[in-house]
Protein backbone atom coordinates (compact mmCIF):
# COMPACT_ATOMS: atom_id res chain seq x y z
CA UNK A 1 0.00 0.00 0.00
CA UNK A 2 1.33 3.31 -0.96
CA UNK A 3 1.77 5.87 1.60
CA UNK A 4 -0.66 8.78 2.57
CA UNK A 5 -0.20 12.09 1.27
CA UNK A 6 -2.26 12.90 4.91
CA UNK A 7 -2.70 11.26 7.42
CA UNK A 8 -4.54 11.88 11.16
CA UNK A 9 -4.67 9.63 13.72
CA UNK A 10 -6.58 10.14 17.12
CA UNK A 11 -6.42 14.08 16.69
CA UNK A 12 -8.26 16.15 20.07
CA UNK A 13 -8.37 19.62 20.33
CA UNK A 14 -10.40 22.00 22.82
CA UNK A 15 -10.83 25.41 23.02
CA UNK A 16 -11.35 25.95 26.79
CA UNK A 17 -14.46 23.52 27.98
CA UNK A 18 -15.28 22.98 24.41
CA UNK A 19 -13.90 19.83 22.71
CA UNK A 20 -13.64 20.60 19.24
CA UNK A 21 -12.42 17.44 18.35
CA UNK A 22 -12.74 14.35 19.72
CA UNK A 23 -10.63 11.58 18.65
CA UNK A 24 -10.42 11.73 14.64
CA UNK A 25 -8.18 9.32 12.59
CA UNK A 26 -8.47 9.67 8.80
CA UNK A 27 -6.19 9.16 6.14
CA UNK A 28 -6.08 10.65 2.43
CA UNK A 29 -4.48 8.91 -0.18
CA UNK A 30 -2.71 10.58 -3.18
CA UNK A 31 -5.42 11.71 -6.04
CA UNK A 32 -8.13 11.75 -3.40
CA UNK A 33 -10.58 14.13 -3.34
CA UNK A 34 -12.66 13.85 0.20
CA UNK A 35 -15.14 15.77 1.39
CA UNK A 36 -15.77 16.61 5.09
CA UNK A 37 -19.43 17.59 5.60
CA UNK A 38 -21.58 18.52 8.76
CA UNK A 39 -23.33 21.01 10.49
CA UNK A 40 -21.46 23.73 11.60
CA UNK A 41 -19.19 24.02 14.92
CA UNK A 42 -18.49 20.45 14.74
CA UNK A 43 -14.82 20.87 14.31
CA UNK A 44 -14.24 20.77 10.39
CA UNK A 45 -12.69 23.63 10.10
CA UNK A 46 -10.24 23.25 12.83
CA UNK A 47 -9.41 19.81 11.54
CA UNK A 48 -8.67 21.07 8.42
CA UNK A 49 -6.08 23.86 10.37
CA UNK A 50 -4.77 21.05 12.25
CA UNK A 51 -3.21 19.51 9.48
CA UNK A 52 -0.35 22.60 8.46
CA UNK A 53 -0.78 23.32 12.33
CA UNK A 54 -2.50 26.54 11.79
CA UNK A 55 -4.15 25.20 14.35
CA UNK A 56 -2.36 22.75 17.49
CA UNK A 57 -4.10 19.65 18.50
CA UNK A 58 -3.86 19.20 22.21
CA UNK A 59 -3.06 15.44 21.47
CA UNK A 60 -2.85 13.06 18.05
CA UNK A 61 -0.57 12.68 15.14
CA UNK A 62 -0.49 14.51 12.14
CA UNK A 63 1.77 13.35 9.28
CA UNK A 64 2.10 14.98 5.56
CA UNK A 65 4.08 12.62 3.16
CA UNK A 66 4.93 10.57 5.81
CA UNK A 67 6.55 13.08 7.78
CA UNK A 68 4.99 14.01 11.23
CA UNK A 69 3.88 17.57 11.48
CA UNK A 70 3.01 17.25 15.29
CA UNK A 71 6.22 16.05 15.74
CA UNK A 72 8.29 18.40 18.59
CA UNK A 73 11.24 20.83 16.69
CA UNK A 74 9.86 20.04 13.48
CA UNK A 75 10.56 22.90 10.98
CA UNK A 76 6.68 23.57 10.34
CA UNK A 77 7.39 26.07 7.42
CA UNK A 78 8.85 23.51 5.43
CA UNK A 79 5.48 21.73 5.48
CA UNK A 80 3.31 24.43 5.32
CA UNK A 81 5.01 25.20 1.74
CA UNK A 82 4.03 21.83 0.47
CA UNK A 83 -0.46 22.30 1.77
CA UNK A 84 -1.92 24.45 -0.23
CA UNK A 85 -4.58 26.01 1.67
CA UNK A 86 -8.18 28.16 0.59
CA UNK A 87 -10.21 29.67 3.05
CA UNK A 88 -13.98 30.94 3.02
CA UNK A 89 -13.08 34.90 3.33
CA UNK A 90 -10.11 34.57 0.98
CA UNK A 91 -7.57 36.37 2.74
CA UNK A 92 -5.89 37.84 -0.10
CA UNK A 93 -3.48 39.79 0.65
CA UNK A 94 -4.99 43.83 -0.03
CA UNK A 95 -1.96 45.57 -0.98
CA UNK A 96 -0.29 43.57 -3.73
CA UNK A 97 -1.85 42.50 -7.27
CA UNK A 98 -3.40 39.57 -7.90
CA UNK A 99 -0.28 38.79 -9.42
CA UNK A 100 2.10 39.70 -6.72
CA UNK A 101 -0.45 37.37 -4.39
CA UNK A 102 0.37 34.27 -6.28
CA UNK A 103 3.96 35.30 -6.72
CA UNK A 104 4.48 35.93 -3.26
CA UNK A 105 5.03 31.95 -1.97
CA UNK A 106 7.48 31.36 -4.72
CA UNK A 107 9.67 34.23 -4.42
CA UNK A 108 9.45 34.85 -0.45
CA UNK A 109 9.49 31.32 0.96
CA UNK A 110 10.79 29.46 -2.07
CA UNK A 111 12.94 32.15 -2.68
CA UNK A 112 12.53 31.71 -6.41
CA UNK A 113 13.85 34.34 -9.00
CA UNK A 114 11.42 37.26 -9.68
CA UNK A 115 11.32 36.39 -13.52
CA UNK A 116 10.46 33.12 -13.11
CA UNK A 117 8.02 33.27 -10.15
CA UNK A 118 6.19 35.72 -12.88
CA UNK A 119 6.05 33.44 -15.58
CA UNK A 120 5.11 30.78 -13.22
CA UNK A 121 2.28 33.26 -11.79
CA UNK A 122 0.99 34.15 -14.84
CA UNK A 123 1.12 30.31 -15.64
CA UNK A 124 -1.34 29.58 -12.62
CA UNK A 125 -3.55 32.81 -13.26
CA UNK A 126 -4.11 31.26 -16.88
CA UNK A 127 -5.04 27.78 -15.46
CA UNK A 128 -8.14 29.96 -12.97
CA UNK A 129 -8.95 31.57 -15.97
CA UNK A 130 -7.61 35.63 -14.53
CA UNK A 131 -4.84 36.08 -16.40
CA UNK A 132 -6.47 39.55 -17.28
CA UNK A 133 -7.01 40.22 -13.76
CA UNK A 134 -3.24 39.88 -12.92
CA UNK A 135 -2.15 43.49 -12.25
CA UNK A 136 -5.57 43.93 -10.32
CA UNK A 137 -6.07 44.55 -6.64
CA UNK A 138 -7.89 42.25 -4.98
CA UNK A 139 -10.51 45.22 -3.79
CA UNK A 140 -10.92 45.44 -7.77
CA UNK A 141 -11.97 41.39 -7.87
CA UNK A 142 -15.58 40.42 -7.14
CA UNK A 143 -15.82 37.61 -4.73
CA UNK A 144 -15.33 34.55 -7.05
CA UNK A 145 -12.38 36.06 -8.63
CA UNK A 146 -10.61 36.97 -5.40
CA UNK A 147 -11.21 33.32 -4.37
CA UNK A 148 -10.11 32.05 -7.80
CA UNK A 149 -6.87 34.22 -7.45
CA UNK A 150 -6.38 32.34 -3.82
CA UNK A 151 -6.79 28.94 -5.20
CA UNK A 152 -3.70 30.60 -7.89
CA UNK A 153 -1.81 31.30 -4.51
CA UNK A 154 -1.77 28.24 -3.20
CA UNK A 155 -1.45 26.23 -6.17
CA UNK A 156 2.11 28.49 -7.13
CA UNK A 157 3.46 26.18 -4.20
CA UNK A 158 3.23 23.30 -6.17
CA UNK A 159 1.24 21.45 -3.19
CA UNK A 160 1.17 17.63 -2.58
CA UNK A 161 -2.23 18.41 -1.20
CA UNK A 162 -4.60 20.93 -0.96
CA UNK A 163 -7.05 22.20 2.30
CA UNK A 164 -10.34 23.82 1.36
CA UNK A 165 -12.35 25.28 4.38
CA UNK A 166 -15.83 26.06 3.15
CA UNK A 167 -14.29 27.97 -0.07
CA UNK A 168 -17.86 29.26 -1.58
CA UNK A 169 -20.28 29.88 1.99
CA UNK A 170 -19.01 33.77 1.95
CA UNK A 171 -19.82 34.20 -2.15
CA UNK A 172 -22.79 35.19 -3.98
CA UNK A 173 -24.75 32.26 -5.37
CA UNK A 174 -24.00 33.07 -8.84
CA UNK A 175 -20.23 33.31 -8.21
CA UNK A 176 -19.92 29.98 -6.51
CA UNK A 177 -20.06 28.17 -9.88
CA UNK A 178 -16.73 29.44 -11.57
CA UNK A 179 -15.17 28.52 -8.39
CA UNK A 180 -16.30 25.44 -7.74
CA UNK A 181 -15.54 25.08 -11.74
CA UNK A 182 -11.98 25.02 -10.96
CA UNK A 183 -11.61 23.11 -7.94
CA UNK A 184 -13.40 20.18 -10.52
CA UNK A 185 -10.65 20.78 -13.01
CA UNK A 186 -8.21 20.62 -10.07
CA UNK A 187 -9.87 17.33 -9.14
CA UNK A 188 -9.97 16.14 -12.73
CA UNK A 189 -5.91 16.96 -13.07
CA UNK A 190 -6.06 14.38 -9.78
CA UNK A 191 -4.92 16.58 -7.30
CA UNK A 192 -5.11 15.58 -3.88
CA UNK A 193 -8.02 17.56 -2.17
CA UNK A 194 -9.75 17.63 1.50
CA UNK A 195 -12.82 19.73 0.74
CA UNK A 196 -15.06 21.45 4.05
CA UNK A 197 -17.94 22.17 1.97
CA UNK A 198 -21.91 22.44 1.63
CA UNK A 199 -21.82 22.09 -1.77
CA UNK A 200 -23.12 18.50 -2.42
CA UNK A 201 -23.37 18.70 -6.05
CA UNK A 202 -20.18 18.95 -6.11
CA UNK A 203 -19.25 16.28 -3.60
CA UNK A 204 -21.37 13.83 -5.07
CA UNK A 205 -19.65 14.88 -8.55
CA UNK A 206 -16.20 15.01 -7.49
CA UNK A 207 -15.12 13.56 -4.29
CA UNK A 208 -13.46 9.86 -3.62
CA UNK A 209 -15.04 10.02 -0.32
CA UNK A 210 -17.57 11.64 1.71
CA UNK A 211 -16.31 12.03 5.68
CA UNK A 212 -19.82 13.46 8.04
CA UNK A 213 -18.64 14.48 10.90
CA UNK A 214 -20.95 15.48 13.99
CA UNK A 215 -19.53 17.05 17.42
CA UNK A 216 -16.20 16.21 16.76
CA UNK A 217 -15.98 13.00 15.80
CA UNK A 218 -16.52 11.26 12.30
CA UNK A 219 -19.84 9.58 12.23
CA UNK A 220 -19.75 7.79 8.91
CA UNK A 221 -17.40 8.45 6.12
CA UNK A 222 -18.21 6.21 2.29
CA UNK A 223 -17.92 7.21 -1.04
CA UNK A 224 -20.76 9.60 -2.55
CA UNK A 225 -23.11 7.02 -3.80
CA UNK A 226 -23.20 5.51 0.25
CA UNK A 227 -23.87 8.65 1.73
CA UNK A 228 -26.13 10.20 -0.56
CA UNK A 229 -28.62 7.25 -1.49
CA UNK A 230 -27.70 4.72 1.76
CA UNK A 231 -26.60 6.38 4.56
CA UNK A 232 -26.18 4.30 7.61
CA UNK A 233 -26.80 6.63 10.01
CA UNK A 234 -29.81 8.53 11.08
CA UNK A 235 -27.81 12.27 11.89
CA UNK A 236 -26.51 11.70 8.80
CA UNK A 237 -29.88 11.27 7.14
CA UNK A 238 -31.06 14.00 9.14
CA UNK A 239 -28.39 15.87 7.72
CA UNK A 240 -28.63 15.37 4.09
CA UNK A 241 -32.28 15.32 4.37
CA UNK A 242 -32.06 19.46 5.76
CA UNK A 243 -29.12 20.06 3.63
CA UNK A 244 -30.92 19.63 0.40
CA UNK A 245 -34.17 21.61 1.95
CA UNK A 246 -31.27 24.84 2.20
CA UNK A 247 -29.38 24.15 -0.96
CA UNK A 248 -30.95 22.43 -3.09
CA UNK A 249 -31.41 19.01 -4.50
CA UNK A 250 -27.78 17.56 -4.74
CA UNK A 251 -28.11 16.51 -8.86
CA UNK A 252 -29.08 20.22 -9.87
CA UNK A 253 -25.79 21.32 -7.52
CA UNK B 1 6.52 100.24 6.76
CA UNK B 2 10.16 100.97 7.86
CA UNK B 3 9.11 100.41 11.20
CA UNK B 4 7.95 96.79 9.97
CA UNK B 5 11.01 96.38 8.29
CA UNK B 6 12.88 97.28 11.53
CA UNK B 7 10.68 95.79 13.77
CA UNK B 8 11.47 92.23 11.22
CA UNK B 9 15.47 92.54 11.43
CA UNK B 10 15.40 92.96 14.80
CA UNK B 11 12.97 89.48 15.74
CA UNK B 12 14.15 87.20 12.79
CA UNK B 13 17.66 86.50 13.04
CA UNK B 14 16.42 85.30 16.60
CA UNK B 15 12.77 83.79 15.82
CA UNK B 16 14.80 81.98 12.47
CA UNK B 17 17.26 80.06 15.21
CA UNK B 18 14.51 79.39 17.25
CA UNK B 19 12.66 77.96 14.26
CA UNK B 20 15.04 75.77 13.32
CA UNK B 21 15.66 74.49 16.72
CA UNK B 22 12.12 73.78 16.74
CA UNK B 23 12.29 71.83 13.65
CA UNK B 24 15.19 69.78 14.59
CA UNK B 25 13.72 69.09 17.75
CA UNK B 26 10.02 67.55 15.95
CA UNK B 27 12.10 65.45 13.60
CA UNK B 28 14.39 64.42 15.67
CA UNK B 29 11.16 63.52 18.06
CA UNK B 30 9.84 61.97 15.45
CA UNK B 31 12.08 59.70 14.49
CA UNK B 32 13.08 58.66 17.81
CA UNK B 33 9.37 58.00 19.10
CA UNK B 34 8.95 55.82 15.33
CA UNK B 35 12.01 53.75 15.96
CA UNK B 36 10.83 53.19 19.93
CA UNK B 37 6.90 52.93 18.60
CA UNK B 38 7.21 50.68 16.16
CA UNK B 39 9.11 47.68 17.71
CA UNK B 40 7.07 48.52 20.76
CA UNK B 41 3.68 47.66 18.61
CA UNK B 42 5.33 44.70 17.38
CA UNK B 43 6.24 43.67 20.54
CA UNK B 44 2.80 44.44 22.15
CA UNK B 45 0.96 41.82 19.43
CA UNK B 46 3.45 39.09 18.94
CA UNK B 47 6.08 39.29 22.18
CA UNK B 48 6.35 36.70 24.67
CA UNK B 49 4.09 37.63 27.50
CA UNK B 50 7.24 39.24 29.62
CA UNK B 51 7.96 41.46 26.45
CA UNK B 52 4.53 42.21 26.29
CA UNK B 53 4.70 43.24 29.81
CA UNK B 54 7.57 45.39 29.62
CA UNK B 55 6.32 47.39 26.66
CA UNK B 56 3.08 48.22 28.15
CA UNK B 57 4.75 49.51 31.19
CA UNK B 58 6.59 51.74 28.91
CA UNK B 59 3.36 52.69 26.76
CA UNK B 60 1.49 53.27 30.58
CA UNK B 61 4.23 55.17 31.85
CA UNK B 62 4.89 57.77 28.84
CA UNK B 63 0.97 58.19 28.11
CA UNK B 64 -0.20 58.07 31.61
CA UNK B 65 2.48 60.89 32.83
CA UNK B 66 2.47 65.04 32.08
CA UNK B 67 5.17 65.41 29.60
CA UNK B 68 6.40 68.58 31.49
CA UNK B 69 6.71 65.63 34.12
CA UNK B 70 9.08 63.94 32.53
CA UNK B 71 10.80 66.60 30.67
CA UNK B 72 12.17 67.47 34.44
CA UNK B 73 12.62 64.13 35.49
CA UNK B 74 14.93 63.77 32.38
CA UNK B 75 16.85 67.33 32.92
CA UNK B 76 16.71 67.60 36.18
CA UNK B 77 15.49 64.38 38.14
CA UNK B 78 18.56 62.29 36.87
CA UNK B 79 20.83 64.78 37.50
CA UNK B 80 20.30 64.26 41.45
CA UNK B 81 23.41 64.64 43.04
CA UNK B 82 22.26 61.27 44.71
CA UNK B 83 22.42 59.85 41.45
CA UNK B 84 25.06 60.87 40.27
CA UNK B 85 27.08 60.01 43.39
CA UNK B 86 26.09 56.21 42.73
CA UNK B 87 26.84 56.08 39.18
CA UNK B 88 30.17 57.41 40.05
CA UNK B 89 30.57 54.94 42.66
CA UNK B 90 29.71 51.82 40.09
CA UNK B 91 32.76 53.66 37.46
CA UNK B 92 29.90 54.89 35.28
CA UNK B 93 30.59 58.77 34.53
CA UNK B 94 28.08 61.28 36.31
CA UNK B 95 27.74 63.41 32.87
CA UNK B 96 26.19 60.31 31.88
CA UNK B 97 22.94 61.32 33.82
CA UNK B 98 23.76 65.48 33.42
CA UNK B 99 21.85 65.98 29.95
CA UNK B 100 22.26 69.10 27.89
CA UNK B 101 19.04 70.80 27.40
CA UNK B 102 18.65 69.92 24.02
CA UNK B 103 19.41 66.36 24.95
CA UNK B 104 17.35 65.97 27.52
CA UNK B 105 14.28 67.63 25.21
CA UNK B 106 15.24 65.11 22.40
CA UNK B 107 15.22 62.31 24.74
CA UNK B 108 11.71 63.34 26.64
CA UNK B 109 9.98 64.32 23.40
CA UNK B 110 11.06 60.94 21.47
CA UNK B 111 10.06 58.79 24.81
CA UNK B 112 6.65 60.39 25.12
CA UNK B 113 5.98 60.18 21.04
CA UNK B 114 7.32 56.98 20.72
CA UNK B 115 4.48 55.59 23.15
CA UNK B 116 2.20 57.33 21.31
CA UNK B 117 3.77 55.99 17.94
CA UNK B 118 3.06 52.49 19.55
CA UNK B 119 -0.37 52.69 20.23
CA UNK B 120 -1.30 54.14 16.97
CA UNK B 121 1.06 51.02 15.23
CA UNK B 122 -0.44 48.74 17.44
CA UNK B 123 -4.02 49.48 16.40
CA UNK B 124 -3.07 49.09 12.79
CA UNK B 125 -1.24 46.19 13.13
CA UNK B 126 -4.48 44.53 14.62
CA UNK B 127 -6.79 45.64 12.27
CA UNK B 128 -4.35 44.10 9.37
CA UNK B 129 -3.48 40.92 11.79
CA UNK B 130 -5.62 37.68 11.69
CA UNK B 131 -6.61 36.68 8.20
CA UNK B 132 -3.48 37.91 6.82
CA UNK B 133 -1.00 36.46 8.97
CA UNK B 134 -3.37 33.08 8.90
CA UNK B 135 -2.45 33.43 4.81
CA UNK B 136 0.99 34.16 5.21
CA UNK B 137 2.03 31.65 7.32
CA UNK B 138 -0.16 29.28 5.26
CA UNK B 139 2.00 29.62 2.71
CA UNK B 140 4.74 28.95 4.32
CA UNK B 141 6.51 32.13 5.54
CA UNK B 142 7.75 32.41 9.24
CA UNK B 143 6.20 34.92 11.13
CA UNK B 144 8.76 37.34 10.63
CA UNK B 145 8.25 36.98 7.05
CA UNK B 146 4.67 37.88 7.16
CA UNK B 147 5.41 40.93 9.82
CA UNK B 148 7.66 42.32 7.16
CA UNK B 149 5.97 41.55 3.84
CA UNK B 150 1.99 41.14 4.70
CA UNK B 151 1.42 42.98 7.70
CA UNK B 152 3.42 45.95 8.50
CA UNK B 153 3.05 47.33 4.31
CA UNK B 154 -0.74 47.86 4.98
CA UNK B 155 -0.78 48.19 8.92
CA UNK B 156 1.94 51.59 8.08
CA UNK B 157 -0.41 52.85 5.33
CA UNK B 158 -3.77 52.40 7.72
CA UNK B 159 -1.44 54.43 10.21
CA UNK B 160 -0.70 57.33 8.38
CA UNK B 161 -3.77 59.25 9.08
CA UNK B 162 -2.97 58.88 12.80
CA UNK B 163 0.81 59.30 12.46
CA UNK B 164 0.57 62.88 10.73
CA UNK B 165 -2.08 63.57 13.67
CA UNK B 166 0.89 62.49 15.94
CA UNK B 167 3.69 65.36 13.87
CA UNK B 168 0.80 67.75 14.23
CA UNK B 169 0.50 67.57 17.81
CA UNK B 170 4.39 67.43 18.84
CA UNK B 171 5.26 70.19 16.68
CA UNK B 172 3.14 72.52 19.27
CA UNK B 173 4.29 70.18 21.82
CA UNK B 174 7.99 71.35 21.81
CA UNK B 175 7.54 74.46 22.66
CA UNK B 176 7.24 73.08 26.11
CA UNK B 177 11.62 72.92 26.32
CA UNK B 178 11.85 76.89 26.73
CA UNK B 179 11.18 75.62 30.36
CA UNK B 180 14.47 73.60 30.29
CA UNK B 181 16.35 77.18 28.17
CA UNK B 182 15.92 75.55 24.87
CA UNK B 183 16.12 78.26 22.53
CA UNK B 184 13.52 76.72 20.51
CA UNK B 185 11.33 79.13 18.38
CA UNK B 186 8.95 79.86 21.47
CA UNK B 187 12.00 80.27 23.94
CA UNK B 188 12.93 83.09 21.28
CA UNK B 189 9.50 84.51 20.88
CA UNK B 190 9.83 84.59 24.68
CA UNK B 191 13.02 85.96 25.32
CA UNK B 192 12.14 88.99 22.53
CA UNK B 193 8.57 89.86 24.48
CA UNK B 194 10.76 90.09 27.59
CA UNK B 195 12.71 92.61 26.43
CA UNK B 196 10.22 94.34 24.28
CA UNK B 197 6.69 93.89 25.62
CA UNK B 198 5.21 93.27 22.39
CA UNK B 199 3.49 89.98 22.91
CA UNK B 200 0.30 91.21 21.37
CA UNK B 201 2.31 91.15 18.02
CA UNK B 202 4.35 88.27 18.89
CA UNK B 203 2.24 85.59 20.41
CA UNK B 204 -0.25 86.10 17.20
CA UNK B 205 3.17 85.49 15.17
CA UNK B 206 4.71 83.02 17.02
CA UNK B 207 1.34 81.14 16.78
CA UNK B 208 0.64 81.72 12.88
CA UNK B 209 4.15 80.48 12.48
CA UNK B 210 3.13 76.92 14.27
CA UNK B 211 -0.02 77.01 12.40
CA UNK B 212 2.27 76.80 9.07
CA UNK B 213 3.93 74.29 10.12
CA UNK B 214 1.34 71.98 10.85
CA UNK B 215 -0.74 72.85 7.94
CA UNK B 216 2.46 71.69 5.87
CA UNK B 217 2.76 68.18 7.88
CA UNK B 218 -0.89 67.97 7.10
CA UNK B 219 -0.49 68.39 3.61
CA UNK B 220 2.61 66.34 3.11
CA UNK B 221 1.17 63.64 4.96
CA UNK B 222 -2.15 63.73 2.62
CA UNK B 223 -0.04 63.47 -0.24
CA UNK B 224 2.09 60.31 0.93
CA UNK B 225 -1.16 59.16 1.95
CA UNK B 226 -2.96 59.36 -1.39
CA UNK B 227 0.55 58.04 -3.29
CA UNK B 228 -0.11 55.01 -1.25
CA UNK B 229 -3.18 54.17 -1.40
CA UNK B 230 -4.39 50.61 -2.40
CA UNK B 231 -6.68 50.73 -5.71
CA UNK B 232 -9.85 48.85 -4.86
CA UNK B 233 -9.64 50.17 -1.50
CA UNK B 234 -10.71 54.05 -1.54
CA UNK B 235 -14.05 53.28 -3.07
CA UNK B 236 -15.37 51.97 0.30
CA UNK B 237 -14.11 54.34 2.41
CA UNK B 238 -15.77 57.08 0.10
CA UNK B 239 -19.09 55.52 1.54
CA UNK B 240 -21.52 57.73 2.96
CA UNK B 241 -24.21 56.69 5.61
Amino acid sequence: MTQPIVRIEELHKRYGDNEVLKGVSLEVQKGEVVVIIGPSGTGKSTLLRCVNLLSRPDSGHVWVEGEEVTAPHVDINRIRAKVGMVFQDFNLFAHLTALKNVMAGPVWVKKMPKEEARELAMEELRRVGLADKADAYPGQLSGGQKQRVAIARALAMNPKVMLFDEPTSALDPELIGEVLAVMKDLAREHMTMLVVTHEMGFAKEVSNRIIFMEKGVIVEEGPPEQLFYNPQHRRTRQFLGKITELYGNAETG
Amino acid sequence: MSWLIDFWHMIWPHLGRGLLVTLKLSGGALLIGFLLGLPTALIRVYGSPWAKRLATLYVDVFRGTPLLVQLFFIYYGLADPHLTTLAESIGLPPSLLVLPPMTAAYAALGLNSGAYQAEYFRGAIQAVSGGQMMAARALGMSRWQAIRHIVLPQALRIAIPPWSNEAAYLVKYTSVVYIIAVPDLFGEARRIMSVHYNQMIMLPFVGFIYLLMVLFITWVMGKVEAALRIPGLEMEEQERF
